[in-house]
């Protein structure tokens, strides 16, 4: 038994009746600033474990571990499909900052979900469960929410023409989508709680049951509701499926199920500017990790081949700008 | 021109020994990036192939759009100024047949297989 693993034991009582300890833990992925574990209980509960390493460099627009606890246990408590939260764990103690949730069954690659056989019954559903599951996201209480950046379309516009900018590129693309976007960048009138990563790939999706949990909070913030649609409709997450939400929905499937869950109606327009502020984002996004070649941080072909893909959101969000015209 | 062999025939040579000798006993991240290595090499080789006539083709339309001759450098920038002063709108229908003619041959190069390409070039 290893040093986290036994740091973990304590915690097992909590995670399920009659628990004494924790097994099997190892590791599922990790970055600079986040590591994802799998482990189970000795009662067979799976669990997974989202911790900060000791050595962690922290992550620009992430938010604290602590928060994004608070933020699935806030979407739980207001009926969203989200994981359980089971234990939290402060930072500067053994485990260090991290918290455990119960470890959902089911499919997170983007690709199968929008087009492999096993999920061919459920995807008519599931844009209609996305919707009804940011409903609720959006419905979450402000109030007594961890601090959150606010973000409105403009703000979120200037974040991304910043990193172009500073990239030195000249793609004329990329001008007449800032041009198009800030001349029509909607006023945020109420703030909600936004996943701010809510795209196929980040969704839990079971074979028989659908959405069984939305997953990767570190983006929440707060801002318009209509950024969470775009941001699943943007073409970059359809994975070559044939439809607008995600590869495998309509837009009226994910509104119309949203504003039956009670969410404030929102325009197909206003879905479709932050769609477009999707494919600008995703490019800016491709072209930072090329940066990361050019200025040798990371010298990997994986990083200077990404740059590429700047095209397909070129590709796409002139197909939109034509559409708008 | 270099022959016997080509720079297509020594990126093929290249393609195959990744695909048949190195990349079987490669894993995860390292297999992964063997895959990314072919993807680059494929798009070099139609680059190779057609991004001259491409950029020739654009560095016309520029031109036109933009009323004088110049280099694709030179007629690039300014063509992007343009759009960031709001001098030329960004759903200009001039202005769009260029940026949909030159982004079909950019994908058509960069990633053949991308839904969008057909979504726009039919």
């Amino acid at each position: 038994m290893d040093d986290l693993e036994q740091a973990l034991a304590p915690l097992a009582p909590q995670l399920d009746a009659g628990a004494t300890t924790v097994v099997n833990l190892r590791r599922l992925s990790g970055g600079a600033s986040q590591e994802t574990w799998a482990f189970e209980t000795d009662t067979g509960a799976p669990m997974i474990l989202r911790r900060k390493p000791p050595s962690s460099t922290g992550s620009g627009n992430a938010v604290p571990l602590a928060t994004e606890a608070a933020l699935i246990r806030a979407a739980a408590a207001n009926g969203a499909t989200v994981p359980r939260v089971m234990a939290e764990s402060a930072p500067g103690s053994e485990i260090g900052e991290a918290y455990v949730m119960a470890r959902l069954e089911g499919e997170t690659l983007g690709k199968r979900i929008a087009r492999d056989p096993p999920f061919e019954g459920i995807r008519p559903g599931l844009a209609a469960q996305c919707g009804k599951a940011l409903a609720a996201i959006h419905a979450v209480p402000t109030a007594g929410l961890p601090p959150l950046v606010t973000s409105s379309a403009l703000t979120e516009l200037e974040k991304y023409e910043a990193v172009y900018r500073g990239s030195g590129a000249e793609r004329p693309i990329f001008e007449a989508a800032i041009r198009y976007l800030r001349d029509r960048a909607p006023a945020l009138e109420t703030p909600v709680l936004v996943h701010g990563d809510f795209r196929n790939g980040n969704i839990m999706v079971h074979p028989d049951q659908g959405l069984v949990g939305v997953l990767d909070w570190e983006l929440a913030h707060l801002g318009d509701p209509a950024e969470d649609m775009g941001w699943i409709c943007t073409r970059s997450w359809r994975f070559g499926g044939g439809k607008p939400v995600g590869g495998f929905g309509d837009y009226a499937d994910l509104l119309d199920a949203y504003h039956a869950a009670g969410g404030r109606p929102l325009s197909l327009e206003r879905v479709l500017y932050w769609e477009m502020l999707g494919s600008l984002k995703w490019g800016c996004m491709c072209l930072t990790m090329y940066m990361a070649y050019a200025t040798g941080s990371d010298a990997s072909v994986e990083r200077a081949m990404i740059g590429r893909r700047a095209s397909e959101t070129e590709i796409d969000l002139v197909a939109l700008l034509e559409q708008a015209a | 021109m270099i022959t016997q062999p080509t720079s297509i025939e020594l990126i093929e040579s290249v393609i195959k020994f990744i695909e048949e000798r190195a990349a079987p006993q490669l894993k995860d991240r390292d297999a992964f990036h063997a895959r990314v290595a072919v993807n680059a090499l494929a798009a070099i080789k139609r680059e190779i192939a057609g991004g001259q006539a491409a950029e020739d083709a654009q560095t016309g339309r520029m031109a036109e759009l933009l009323g004088h001759d110049g280099e694709w450098a030179a007629l690039n920038s300014e063509l992007c100024g343009k759009i960031r002063e709001g001098e030329i709108s960004p759903t200009d229908p001039a202005l769009l047949a260029h940026l949909k003619a030159s982004i079909i041959d950019q994908v058509r190069i960069d990633q053949p297989q991308y839904a969008g390409l057909k979504t726009l070039a039919g």
